[in-house]
């Protein structure tokens, strides 16, 4: 092992343990259950802002958006701009109304004036499926970071394991780990865990870019030209059209197939942030609506500087790495944003040590970031099914709090390992990519359901469970027959082929299908609203009356 | 009332109503003028602006679709189009933002706050 490689894991684990130990001491602030699911309400509107958009700028962001514009150019983009303008239905339709509605989840909000039990075990499901995807798109982030930090590649062999047994090794660990911060920290540590990390990394992401530009004399024009240049597609680098929406000569089905998917992508981006539950969940650690939503205006401001750095890190890549060389690491690109870090380490830190002081705290940071937001995920998946399933459905409302806390642990723990598997098989895809296949799963299965208990007066219980099944179903069982899971060679499983459904993105047939399950389910049922509840409901979230 | 079955308050999504507050008190808030008020102005404003940003967001969308040449089209340099259009969805973002939280600063928040004491005085003064 070089001493370059060996400084940057000593550097990174020496990051990992600090992480762990602000863990450790917000758990010994944790003493119910109002401090292990909502962080005991206390965080202010800027620093909520700041866990939020800490937990916003995941692997999705840094690494996967930067991979796929270094290596496509202007598509990557339209991930940015769709994950930032999502924040606008957050913003003004769900996060006051909620936060004045409910104690801990979303489902606390569903289920206000309808049947308990179905509504509970429905959100339970969906938010555990969405946790999920997202879940292995942070996985297989981790796996491709940690892989380039000990050097993994192809054709050599690591501490006599092939590279792929090293990779699967890797992502077991980043497992292991998280379960270690939720099952001990609970949302106290996680979100102390994340306002540090979102301050490093936005410092990070500053440093670097502030090195790409000043390479190119500030010059953006320059950089631009330089990226599409190096990447050997000229002047269609800059422009839509290099993986999105391909125009395929003499094929026009294919080519309608194309835009529609990207479209599909489009629409999954921007209506799946409010449907996410453990941005949800982050809606509740504040003491009341009007804190809520300033969380949200720093988190918007936040994340939109941060996805303009974005731009500049992802053109930087391609212009000073080149897309081959990361290509060659990760055919993904996941691995684009370090890579540069490693190269501007080089530049101006001074040759190789340089580069791998850089690339160490690089690496560093967007470990720190995925780390913390799988305890964000998992903590919101282990709170959905102990404090929404267990707690309320299965024991009826009877348990301790203690009781309740305990579940959620264990949850947490088996929520974790499935995740683990399903990333060993994903881990040639991209992450922003997967993560929008976990946003659309959100939008088609919660946001339906949100929005009509929140809005429409006639929304009935039949009408959630139809809502959130139907748009549920529909993603998963889309995705499970596209081209991502079989038939392609970066497919899941790439060796068989029993794809049938022509899109990489479900959003823009399972949106609509959940809506209309949830339009339906109400419209066919018998049962009739409660008005009462409803004007309970309409009341409170609107004026704040009666919250937690 | 709804068909749910009994459960203790502790995890249901609201706390015992406020002492005084009779359930059919949040009715009679719900139908008074007032709160209609209140309900107009937040989707007044809330039900336009989602659908504006949504169509202008689409618009982003299709043309990336299928006006690449447009997209193409260069404005300063190696600066063209469609880089200027997606910089324009950001400025949007921001200033929609920035809007929202001053109607609601200022038209939003004094009648709620009015409405929820008078909900929490226990349906007084209706």
């Amino acid at each position: 092992m070089t001493n370059a490689r060996a400084l940057t894991i000593v550097l990174f684990l020496i990051f990992v343990l600090i992480t762990l130990g602000i863990t450790i001491w917000a758990s010994r602030q944790t003493r119910n259950a109002t401090d292990f699911y909502a962080g005991g309400r206390s965080f202010s509107g800027f620093q909520n802002g700041m866990a939020i958009g800490g937990d916003y700028m995941s692997a999705a962001s840094f690494l996967g958006i930067a991979g796929l514009i270094a290596l496509y150019g202007y598509d990557g983009f339209l991930y940015s701009i769709g994950f930032l303008v999502a924040w606008l239905v957050a913003l003004l339709l769900v996060a006051e109304l909620l936060r004045n509605s409910g104690k801990y989840t979303m489902a606390d909000v569903l289920a206000f004036r309808l049947s308990q039990r179905p509504v509970r075990t429905a959100a339970a499901v969906s938010t555990i499926t969405v946790s999920i995807f997202y879940l292995l798109a942070q996985m297989v982030g981790a796996g491709a970071l940690v892989s380039l930090l000990l050097g993994i590649k192809e054709g050599q062999t690591f501490l006599g394991m092939s590279p792929d047994t090293a990779k699967v090794a890797t992502i077991i660990m980043v497992g292991a780990l998280m379960i270690v911060y939720v099952v001990i920290g609970g949302m106290k540590g996680t979100t102390y865990v994340q306002i540090v990390k979102a301050f490093l990394l936005m410092c990070g992401a500053v440093l670097m870019t502030v090195l790409v530009l000043s390479a190119f004399k500030f010059n953006l024009s320059t950089l631009l030209g330089t990226a599409a240049e190096k990447s050997g597609k000229g002047v269609a680098f800059l422009e839509p059209g290099l993986r999105y929406g391909k125009e395929v000569p003499g094929n026009v089905t294919q080519t309608f197939y194309n835009k529609v998917d990207l479209f599909s992508l489009g629409i999954a981006l921007v209506l799946g942030t409010a449907g996410l539950p453990h941005i949800l969940i982050r809606f509740y650690t504040v003491p009341n609506a009007k804190a809520a939503r300033k969380s949200v205006l720093w988190a918007i401001g936040l994340i939109g500087v941060f996805y303009l750095m974005t731009l500049a890190l992802g053109f930087g890549a391609a212009a000073l790495v080149g897309g081959k060389a990361i290509k060659a690491q990760d055919t993904a690109g996941n691995v684009a944003a370090p890579l540069l870090a490693q190269t501007l380490g080089k530049r101006y830190l001074g040759g190789s040590t340089g580069g791998a002081i850089l690339l160490a705290v690089i690496a560093a940071v967007a470990f720190a970031t995925i780390l913390a937001v799988v305890a964000g995920l998992t903590l919101a998946s282990s709170s959905s099914l102990s404090h929404d399933f267990y707690a309320n459905v299965i024991k009826r409302g009877q348990t301790s709090e203690r009781q309740e806390v305990v579940v959620a642990r264990v949850a947490a723990f088996c929520i974790g390992a499935v995740a683990i598997v399903l990333a060993i098989f994903a881990q040639k895809l991209n992450v922003a990519f997967l993560v929008a296949l976990a946003f659309a799963v959100a939008a088609s299965g919660n946001l339906p359901a949100v929005l009509y208990s929140l809005f429409w007066k006639r929304f009935t219980t039949a009408g959630a469970t139809a809502a959130i099944y139907g748009g549920l179903l529909s993603a998963v069982l889309l995705v499970f027959f596209s081209p991502v899971v079989s038939g392609s060679e970066t497919a899941m499983f790439p060796k068989h082929d029993w794809h049938w459904f022509p899109l990489t993105n479900p959003g823009i047939i399972s949106i609509p299908i959940g809506f209309l399950c949830g339009w339906l389910g109400t419209v066919l049922s018998r049962e009739r609203a409660d008005e009462e509840k409803y004007a309970e409901l309409e009341v409170r979230s609107l004026t704040g009356a009666g919250a937690h | 009332m709804s068909t749910e079955i009994p459960v203790p308050p502790a995890p249901t999504a609201g706390k015992p109503a406020p002492a005084g507050v009779h359930p059919s008190a949040y009715l009679a808030v719900e139908q008074s003028p007032e709160f209609g008020k209140l309900r107009r102005a937040l989707r007044s404003f809330v039900f336009p602006m989602t659908a504006a940003f949504f169509l202008w967001y689409a618009l982003y969308v299709i043309m990336s679709a299928y006006a690449r040449g447009f997209m193409g089209t260069k404005i300063v340099g190696n600066i063209n189009v469609a880089l200027v259009f997606g910089l324009l969805q950001f400025v949007s973002m921001f200033l929609i933002a920035w809007l929202y939280s001053r109607y609601a600063s200022q038209k939003l928040d004094p009648l709620a706050g009015r409405l929820r004491k008078r909900v929490e005085s226990g349906g007084k003064a209706l």
